[in-house]
């Protein structure tokens, strides 16, 4: 079975109309909206990431420049992700639509690749399950 | 524009265009996947009558085919089927003459948008909860409490039922049909199991998904939904129910023991789809996420403090493999310790055979050939292909080679899998 991972943007429109959120409020859709996935046997992960700007590595010129960011000019600003185990991408379009956020906000669906997209064994690919399969389960 | 959209797009039959019929009949499956359980418990306590229930969900269902290809999915489209579902309710009451149309209606549950909640969430888990045990009830036929389980709660359609089945969707659709005339039949009640039912009652949904995992563990991989994802959709399930009984140790030791299986998925067929034993598999195609749900849940089960049930037991064999980094680093001597107390609490001999297979690699093959012989003469195993498979590679490793092409060819005989056929045939040459 597929993976999909909801991709979440946000503008920084999306912020304004926000304003300033009520974090008791966000935590408690966010959970319950988790809870739902949860319970429907669906979620694998996800994660956020921290609000504060990070940094960025642009590969225009060589070598890399590394300066502050994203932010301010940035469109669309990637801050958070989840995992779900879905047959089909519809499926997961439809627990995305369920997701507590605000207008300006965009979930992108993308299909997780798995060893399936890599039929032909390579070097690189050995030395990645190698490393998959000695990372111990906890 | 939209007549001139109709004149461009009007199908044969006359029926208005859709827009995209294919992405919304997907977008309908997705949903109803997702809010099946739901709707059909929510129109149970609604109608208190479960072949009712699920006649009303598929009604809606299909007009939502219809409706959805032409409007888009609505916002909240388990309140939309809901909604539609009561409906059909009160008009089917009204045309029968029955009280309970004019009770829906003085109750003011008519509906006619579907913009409130379309079930009670302090309520639902539980109606859920009863949901599956209708299912899974005692008075239906495995066949049929699997394909009901699949339909109701899994929401799979009855073609898929039947594709991952290998049966005509007829047959589906005929155990359905007759597993909701028997409940009918047998008056089942709407409840979870009462306490000294419980037990009994929990076993028999957990068996039912046990069932549905081996049933696509059995198989090979596939398009779209084939049999293996039977085996996802049946830990899937697991899950719900897990969450639904927290409390019960062997609901989490199922999950626990489909997901450490399945983890073993992607190594178990080679490119040409045939077998790979368990010691000839690739363990870096394990996949690691499944093996650390699997250890978390049985983690879970074990520290609820009430002692491991069968699945418990099998759960923790299949983590002594899963973690191993090859057969000889398998922690043998705890899987014969597993398997001893497996054989007192779920006596079988499968279970036996499968003991005898972990005794010869802690103690070599002549103490496990004793209990392989054992087993042979008791004849509980008689017809059983893998009986004499295992007998034949005992003897192998003891070097009696005649005896063992006696095994394996027997084995050959009994099996009716061509590709099992095939490795055993393999065996039998290479012994010369």
């Amino acid at each position: 079975m597929p993976k999909y991972m909801l991709i979440m943007r946000t503008t920084d429109d999306a912020v304004e109309n926000f304003g300033l959120p009520d974090f008791t409020a966000v935590i408690e859709a966010m959970g319950r909206y988790n809870e739902s996935m949860i319970k429907a046997g669906v979620m694998v992960g996800g994660d956020g990431l921290a609000p504060e700007p990070g940094l960025v590595v642009d590969f225009d010129q060589t070598p890399p420049v590394v300066s502050d960011g994203p932010y301010g000019e940035t469109k669309e600003l990637f801050n958070g992700f989840w995992l779900l185990d879905v047959p089909t991408i519809e499926e997961a379009a439809e627990w995305a639509k369920r997701a507590p956020l605000a207008a300006g906000s965009k979930l992108e669906i993308r299909r997780v690749t798995d060893e399936s997209d890599f039929p032909d064994a390579n070097e690189w690919i050995e030395k990645e399950k190698e490393w998959r399969a000695s990372e111990q389960p906890s | 524009m939209a007549r001139e959209r109709a004149a461009e797009l009007t199908d044969a039959a006359g029926r208005p265009p859709r827009k995209d019929g294919r992405s919304a009949r997907r977008a309908v499956e997705a949903v109803w996947r997702i809010e099946s359980a739901r709707i059909v418990a929510t129109l149970l306590r609604y109608t208190g009558d479960f072949a009712l229930a699920e006649d009303l969900a598929q009604e809606a269902l299909a007009e939502a085919l219809t409706s959805w290809s032409d409007s888009g999915v609505p916002g909240n489209p388990g309140a939309w089927l809901v909604a539609v579902g009561k409906r059909r309710a009160i008009d089917g009451w009204r045309r029968a003459g029955r009280q309970e149309a004019r009770y829906a209606e003085l109750a003011h549950e008519l509906p006619g948008s579907a913009d409130g909640p379309a079930w009670d969430p302090d309520e639902i888990d539980d109606d859920v909860l009863r949901l599956i045990f209708i299912a899974c009830h005692p008075v239906l036929s495995r066949e049929a409490s699997i394909a009901l389980t699949l339909r109701v709660v899994g929401g799979l359609g009855t073609d898929q039922i039947a594709r991952a089945f290998l049966v005509p969707t007829a047959t589906v659709q005929q155990r359905i049909v007759r597993a909701k005339k028997t409940l009918a039949a047998a008056r089942v009640p709407f409840e979870v199991p009462p306490r000294e039912e419980f037990p009994a009652r929990l076993s028999a949904v957990l068996s039912v998904l046990y069932l549905i995992f081996n049933e696509g563990y059995a198989a090979t991989s596939g398009p779209d939904w084939m049999r293996t994802d039977l085996s996802r959709e049946a830990l899937r399930l697991a899950r719900v129910l897990a969450g639904l009984v927290p409390r019960e140790p062997e609901a989490h030791a199922l999950v626990a023991l489909m997901a450490l299986l399945a983890a073993r998925f992607p190594s178990r067929v080679d490119a040409a789809g045939d077998p790979v034993l368990l010691a000839d598999q690739d363990r870096s195609r394990w996949d690691r996420g499944l093996i650390r749900l699997g250890r978390a849940a049985l983690a879970r089960a074990d520290a609820l403090g009430r002692g491991r049930g069968a699945y418990g037991l099998q759960a923790a064999i299949a983590e002594c493999h899963d973690v191993a980094a090859s057969v000889a680093d398998t922690d043998w001597a705890q899987i014969v310790l597993l398997y001893e107390a497996l054989g007192r609490i779920a006596p079988s001999p499968v279970v036996e055979l499968n003991r005898a297979v972990a005794v010869s690699m802690v103690e070599g093959p002549a103490t496990a050939l004793r209990i392989v012989d054992g087993l042979a003469a008791g004849g509980r195993l008689a017809g059983y292909a893998p009986l004499p498979g295992v007998r034949g590679e005992l003897l192998a490793r003891l070097g009696r080679a005649g005896e063992a092409r006696e095994a394996f060819a027997e084995a050959a005989r009994l099996t009716g899998n061509d590709r099992e056929r095939a490795a055993l045939e393999r065996k039998l040459r290479a012994l010369g």
